[in-house]
């Protein structure tokens, strides 16, 4: 048992609202700068749709992430050998166009446009060339469904459905939208750190960040390939990738990541996760049906007497323990089990899980195109769900529907539980049937609500305190000297794989 | 229904709901910071309902979406209510319920029947002076009738609006008790099984344009006058109105699956779309949580409701359910409309401040829609209203006005403001009066009526197109006058500006107008001069002379409130104002001062002004026209603040503007401050204020409190409301106490140590005060939610009964058949007049075109930063779905003409399958000054935006005055702008120039 601690986030989909605050906080903060105008470390998707970059899902056409191989698993389009022979061209990489060209507007024709016979209008610039531009795409282009015959349509997760299937997500019946927030997974098999010819990407030994050193970045940009996500990005005036930083300094000052802090709607969580680092490859390698129960065994029990011990051993400190222990990401994805990882079958083991969406009912319209969506119950079964379960289990579970239906149906049942503790006007053999249903009970679902609803700041981010005697440790020999402000670092920092 | 503005529930509330109805409201857009309550209340266990015609960004919140044609809620409500009363009022008589009506409603007052032919119609609220019992009664206009369950006897219940102005003091209550001896009393709700007789009423579906007889049980009353007539409670004739038969003879539907009688669930699947089986279980679900919760049911609205033109009837509607089922005054219940966050919290104080009260001045505060509908000449292009809008057909004459006469009539009986006031200047009026002798304000008032009465003088919205009476100067402040809130932007640069305009449509007007003046000619460019205060380039400031630079939230200290939450913000100067830029408050100082200082030349001496003031709501105004009279056809005599406006003659010296400005009014001292009818006095508070020593002005050696800073102006508006001092909130609930004879005081009794000032604010947020000028209560940490203070403390609404109104018997409500809540059908298009001249060659399609508020926009401001362009596409497009699209050979980000009589907007499609067909939106607002090419459809000129195709419609019944709750109060009380009826066509544009 090789115990490690790693930072670790849950995003519930249920309570996205689409406001983008998240990518707003992160752009003002870190990607505000030449050359990283098209970067979007933390952007929000609509689904169904084909994201930023467009169909970054698409490892046919990106070659992102890993590739199951016996008992091992290989990079899909960067491998070392492959990584070689294309080092000077890297045919697997999204382009401009599949970012967009960044703009602005002329804006100066307001006030210094000759005069004429119409009103001046500031007309949109490239960022990047400094010419006219017939903007053609942005970051979150097909927003709400906007251009759905051209993107929502294109989901690639549609892959999953029939053509019929496909259709009637865009009847009124059935239509249907949810937002996906999407950030660096900081993965336990990160694609990009294998990937880098340069040894520029390493993954923290204390919290598990993900980070590219800017010293070391020789600009080969594999990480942009390897990352499945495409949440690496190449920074065309400095010449390095860049990436989230999960805003490090921020967690080492006790913050919450500027997009986790600004959330609106409340839904990110973010607290410690203890993990088995002896058991990657061989989570990474399991077989496509076995991957989320096989990632959720990876975590260990951070009450377990023999897990703190070997964190212990590991340097692992106490109140990294404690942490664990309080980690709300502990809750959601190992107690309850109803958040999961983004795409898993990816083989990066992504430490984001997302809490599904339940979206409402479905509803049918007769041939007279009247409209009905009334339900015998006051909540449809999940059965009722707009979103096929192929569909979300495309997205969460490497295609298996049953564990996509037991989470849906935990959800329900907490709403359930509640409105009979609240209002008392269901029936007994409703709510027993939806606890059992849901795998749950009355207390579970209380404390599922309590964290859903009504969790304040201190109980969503569990951040565990930075300790400086680490930091001080790397600079002097603080046995030997005391009060030396030394001359830099003295022993190399722990870092992982 | 209310007698109140935008009182409504904080959204802490949402999640103290189980039942939430988001109907033209999309919270994820618009209501970004708060819909965590409405998706953190569902997973406790609350249903979420969402009704829009497109999934919207809330839609994916609901447990259920409801897509409900566009404009079309108000039918689906109806079915609703239906429902409701059929099984929770009839079939079984809810107790809650029935209790909740009894206390909370006008259900039990009763109404005469007026005799129509061989059946009969609801008539006017039967008056405490017209029976023998109470023929003497002080106020006997304004005090209604009940019967008493066990007696029969006649009441006049405690509450009524003629015992809140009452000179004796403490009936104005909701106890069950009668006015005039205190005699406890059970309301009889319904004449049902002890009635005289049961009538045929009329009652007319506008949907089916069917006029159905039902029977409704009476009682006979003999008035004073020895006439025996027939009254029935508002109950009975509701459920007349309802088609709940329960019996009874008439038209009543033969069961749920009658789509041919109103109201039931097969009748609005005509008009929605919606099956009636979503509206019978919506209806069992609503009502079974308002039982089982004690009213948890709540309905949250915006804007996309609001600005139809028949957004009353549909408000009305959905209240309607509420009441029935007693979701009002109750936490997690209520008619939540957010449109425009103009909760201005501390209303007591500030409002005193904003209007210079303090120094014994009195404003000219306007009804916009009215102005702009005026004085931009759109009334010129409006044909009849009474063509689009359901008039009954054998409606009073005055019914089919055209809606520019029905402003000059309210205007002239003081129903609503106007400004320009007259063809003659104000300060020539009052030297002219005094010229012929006139010595008192009396005087100079009988001057003014008889030179109105002789019509040498007259009103300028007599004659808006005479340049006398054009507007002259503009000043936008804090809004964009010229395109976010320019309805009819088109015509404002016509008509205010002089500029190119896209407008082509006919001015029509001529042909139906019949008092207000109509020229042959148009007027072009009133405006000689605009000044725009602005912190950014907008359309408005594109457009004006001068643009006064302001400094931004975070330059500036001020303070900001909402009804979204019971804080008062402080903005802050975190920065000083960029380059010239300067705050508000120190623009207006400045220009104060400047005026000041020109006055020593220009009026050097004090002169005499005249303002018209409406008839006020809140103030004894409020009981002076029980009956719709015009002088000016001699139906009454005019008698100032009685049967027309009020006439305030004030003698202004402008050489103290300045001085003014910078210091707090001993007014305040004198008259004490309050608001919405509660007042307080203050004396001591002020002399608190002049005692700060390093805060005080010194005008003609004589001190007074500063405002010559911007933190002493915030710190004036907080020192003096009851929501931030609680010395002050104290005395607002012993006035109270006074006029009820309730026992409020205890409300106040923990907060009276309570003062919150500027630097508390910014020090960490405060709840402000549960105060007697609002409606929440908020003791303890209780979410503020609008009427808890009506229902758990007895205090009546501010309306005629003191109820919350089903029924609205004013003249003018019975003529447009809008007495009895209703659905009446959108206009059609091709009478509201958008498309006439406009031709269709075959390349375009007729669309509705909504114009929502849209994402990242307050208004257009904030949309249009690079940052929210980049995140949605570089513009403002136009929404179309998939099949309209396809139909017009456009896709996605293609160009497009959105057109119609009124002007273009080229925009570029957004196509999505969450649009329903036959409807477009465009959200709110564009702005000029990015991305606006050429229109091709109006010969290769610059493009609008969305306020380019929208021309704006008043509703008559809603400029109705000097009555109860239907009395003028600014910014609360006026008709819409209606703007959602709106149509264009929508054409893929074929060249694309700048």
């Amino acid at each position: 048992m090789n115990i490690r601690s790693q930072i670790s986030m849950v995003f519930h989909l249920d309570k996205c609202i689409g406001c983008h605050t998240c990518s707003i906080a992160c752009k003002n903060v870190w990607t505000d700068r030449k050359g990283a105008e098209y970067m979007w470390w933390n952007n929000v998707e609509t689904k169904p749709g084909t994201g930023y970059p467009t169909k970054w899902e698409d490892q046919e056409i990106y070659k992102g992430g890993w590739d199951k191989n016996g008992d091992t698993v290989s990079l899909r389009g960067a491998g070392k050998l492959r990584g070689l022979k294309n080092i000077f061209h890297n045919p697997n990489m999204p382009v401009l166009e599949d970012y967009y060209e960044p703009w602005t507007y002329k804006y100066s024709d307001l006030f210094t446009a000759p005069e004429g016979n119409d009103q001046p209008t500031a007309r949109p610039v490239s960022l990047v060339t400094g010419e006219h531009i017939d903007v053609k795409a942005g970051p979150n282009w097909d927003d709400d469904l906007g251009g759905s015959p051209d993107y929502a349509r294109k989901d690639v997760n549609f892959k999953a459905l029939t053509p019929s299937e496909q259709e009637s997500l865009f009847q009124l019946e059935q239509m249907t939208m949810f937002y996906l927030p999407r950030i660096c997974n900081h993965c336990l098999n990160p694609a990009c750190v294998a990937s880098c010819p340069s040894g520029a990407i390493y993954k923290r030994g204390e919290d598990g960040i993900v980070l590219i050193n800017q010293e070391r970045c020789r600009a080969w940009r594999m990480c942009v390939t390897a990352c499945p996500y495409k949440k690496s990005y190449y920074n065309w005036n400095t010449g390095k990738s860049e990436k989230c930083i999960l805003c490090y300094p921020r967690l080492e000052s006790g913050q919450a990541p500027a997009c986790m802090h600004s959330c609106v709607g409340r839904i990110r969580y973010l607290g410690v996760m203890l993990y088995d680092a002896d058991r990657i490859e061989q989570v990474a390698s399991a077989p496509e049906r076995d991957l989320v129960d096989a990632q959720l065994g990876i975590y260990v029990d951070p009450f377990d007497e023999n897990v703190i011990k070997a964190a212990k051993a590991n340097g692992i400190a106490d109140s990294t323990i404690r942490a664990a222990q309080l980690s709300p990401v502990w809750k959601f994805v190992k107690q309850w089990g109803i958040a999961l990882p983004l795409h898993p079958e990816f083989r990066t083991i992504p430490n984001l899980f997302y809490v599904p969406p339940m979206l409402p009912a479905m509803a049918s319209v007769d041939a007279d195109g009247v409209y009905d969506s009334h339900t015998e119950s006051l909540w449809a079964g999940i059965e009722k769900s707009r979103l096929p379960m192929q569909y979300l289990a495309s997205l969460f579970t490497a295609g298996d529907t049953e564990r996509m239906k037991l989470v849906l149906k935990k959800l329900l049942a907490v709403k359930i539980s509640r409105r009979n503790t609240t209002v008392g006007d269901l029936s007994a053999k409703e709510v027993a049937d939806a606890l059992e249903g849901g795998r749950t009970n009355a207390k579970e679902a209380d404390a599922i609500f309590r964290l859903t609803s009504l969790a304040t700041f201190e109980e969503r981010f569990v951040i565990p305190p930075a300790h400086r005697e680490e930091s001080i440790e790397m600079l002097e020999d603080t046995g030997d000297v005391k009060g030396n402000t030394g001359f830099g670092f003295k022993l190399k920092p722990a870092r992982g794989l | 229904m209310w007698g109140e503005q935008t009182d409504v529930c904080e959204s802490a509330d949402w999640y103290n709901s189980k039942f939430i109805v988001s109907m033209g409201a999309n919270l994820g857009m618009t209501r970004t910071p708060d819909i965590h309550f409405f998706s953190e209340a569902r997973h406790n266990g609350s249903k979420t309902v969402v009704m829009s015609p497109d999934f919207s960004m809330v839609a994916k919140h609901a447990d259920q979406w409801i897509p409900a044609h566009a404009g079309s809620d108000g039918a689906f409500w109806m079915a609703v209510t239906h429902v409701i009363l059929k099984e929770w009022h009839v079939d079984k008589q809810t107790p809650y319920f029935m209790d909740y009506v009894k206390r909370y409603t006008d259900s039990p007052f009763l109404v005469r029947l007026d005799k129509k032919g061989d059946h009969f119609a609801p008539g006017r609220l039967m008056r405490a002076k017209e029976v023998n019992e109470y023929k003497n009664v002080t106020n006997g206009d304004w005090k209604f009738l009940m019967a008493d369950a066990a007696t029969g006897a006649l009441i006049t219940p405690k509450g009524t609006m003629g015992y809140r102005w009452d000179e004796q003091q403490g009936n104005w209550n909701l106890k069950f008790e009668n006015g005039t001896d205190n005699r406890a009393y059970d309301p009889e709700l319904t004449f049902l099984n002890k009635h005289d007789e049961v009538l045929q009423v009329e009652f007319l579906d506008y949907g089916h344009q069917h006029l159905a007889k039902r029977g409704v049980p009476v009682r006979y009353i003999t008035t004073v006058d020895g006439e025996r007539v027939p009254v029935a409670t508002i109950y009975d004739i509701t459920m007349g109105q309802y088609g709940v038969g329960r019996g009874l003879a008439g038209e009543y539907p033969a069961d749920y699956n009658d789509k041919n009688a109103s109201y039931t669930p097969a009748w609005q699947e005509i008009f929605t779309g919606i099956g009636r089986n979503t509206a019978i279980k919506f209806a069992r679900e609503w009502a079974g949580t308002a039982e089982a919760t004690k009213g948890r049911c709540m309905v949250i609205v915006g804007a996309a409701i609001n600005h139809w033109f028949h957004g009353n009837l549909m408000y009305r509607s959905a209240i309607m359910a509420q009441m029935l089922t007693g979701c009002n005054g109750r936490n997690g219940g209520g008619m939540n409309h957010y449109v425009g966050q103009e909760k201005l919290a501390p209303v007591d104080s500030w409002g005193t401040i904003m209007s210079g009260k303090d120094h014994g001045t009195v404003p000219r505060l306007q009804q916009a829609p009215i102005w702009h509908y005026i004085n931009s000449s759109q009334w010129r292009y409006d044909n009849n209203q009474a063509d689009y809008n359901s008039v009954p057909n054998d409606a009073n004459p005055l019914a089919r006005k055209h809606s520019a006469d029905w402003v000059l009539m309210s205007v002239r009986n003081g129903w609503m403001p106007f400004f320009p006031q007259y063809n003659k200047s104000n300060l020539d009026i009052a030297r002219d009066a005094r010229k012929e002798g006139a010595q008192t304000e009396a005087d100079i008032r009988d001057y003014v009526v008889r030179k109105l009465k002789s019509k040498e003088l007259d009103y300028s919205v007599a004659d808006p197109d005479d340049p006398i009476n054009f507007p002259r100067n503009w000043f936008i402040w804090r809004g964009n006058a010229l395109m976010s809130s320019a309805k009819g932007h088109e015509y404002m640069l016509n008509h205010y500006l002089g500029t190119h305009h896209n407008d082509i449509a006919n001015e029509v007007a001529g042909e139906y107008v019949t008092d207000i003046k109509y020229r042959e000619k148009s007027p072009s460019g009133k405006m000689d001069l605009v000044v725009d205060i602005n912190f950014r380039m907008d359309t408005s400031a594109l457009y004006s002379d001068i643009v006064l630079p302001t400094a931004s939230w975070y330059e500036k200290a001020d303070l900001n409130s909402t009804d979204m939450h019971s804080f008062i913000h402080p903005l802050s100067e975190a920065v000083p104002p960029v380059w010239e830029a300067k705050t508000d408050w120190q623009i207006f100082q400045s220009i104060a001062k400047k005026v000041s200082e020109m006055a020593k030349t220009h009026f050097p001496a004090p002169v005499t002004d005249i303002v018209n003031v409406a008839l006020s709501h809140d103030s004894a105004d409020e009981i002076t026209q029980p009956r719709l009279l015009d002088w000016t056809k001699g139906e009454c005599e005019p008698i100032p603040g009685k049967t027309m406006h009020k006439i305030v003659v004030i003698d202004r010296d402008y050489t103290q503007i300045h001085n003014k400005f910078i210091t707090l009014g001993e007014g305040v001292a004198k008259q004490g401050l309050g608001a919405h009818g509660v007042k307080y006095e203050c004396a001591d508070v002020y002399q608190e204020m002049l005692e700060k020593k390093n805060h005080v002005q010194v005008v003609d050696g004589k001190e007074y409190p500063s405002l010559r800073e911007d933190v002493e102006a915030c710190d004036a508006v907080l020192k003096l409301s009851t929501l931030t001092n609680g010395k002050l909130n104290m005395r607002g609930y012993q006035m109270l106490e006074k006029k009820t004879g309730l026992a409020l005081t205890d409300l106040a009794e923990g907060l009276q140590a309570v003062r919150i000032d500027y630097k508390d604010l910014q020090t960490r947020p405060h709840r402000y005060n549960t105060s007697a000028v609002w409606s929440g209560l908020m003791n303890d940490g209780r979410a503020y939610a609008a009427y808890t203070f009506q229902v758990d403390r007895l205090v009546p609404w501010r309306t005629l009964t003191g109820r919350q109104h089903i029924y609205m018997d004013h003249d003018g409500y019975i003529m447009f058949g809008e007495h009895l809540p209703t659905y009446k059908p959108s206009p059609l298009p091709q009478v509201y007049g958008d498309i006439r001249k406009t031709v269709n060659d075959g390349k375009a399609r007729m669309l509705n075109c909504l114009t929502p508020h849209g994402k990242w926009h307050i208004h257009s401001t904030y949309g249009d930063t690079l940052r929210m362009l980049t995140l949605s596409r570089g513009m403002e497009p136009c929404w179309m779905s998939e099949k309209d699209a396809a139909d017009l050979g456009i896709k996605d980000n293609d160009w497009v003409e959105v057109y119609n009589d009124h002007g273009v907007y080229c925009t570029r499609a957004c196509v999505s399958s969450r649009i329903p067909r036959g409807v477009c939106i465009v959200y709110h607002s564009p702005e000029r000054t990015y991305t606006v090419p050429k229109s091709q459809v109006r010969g290769g000129r610059r493009a609008g935006g969305h306020n380019s195709f929208t021309r704006v419609h008043l509703k008559p019944s809603l400029m109705v005055g000097g009555y109860g709750q239907f009395s003028f109060h600014f910014n609360y009380w006026g008709p819409v702008g209606a703007n959602r009826d709106t149509h264009v066509l929508v054409r893929k544009m074929e060249k694309v120039e700048f």
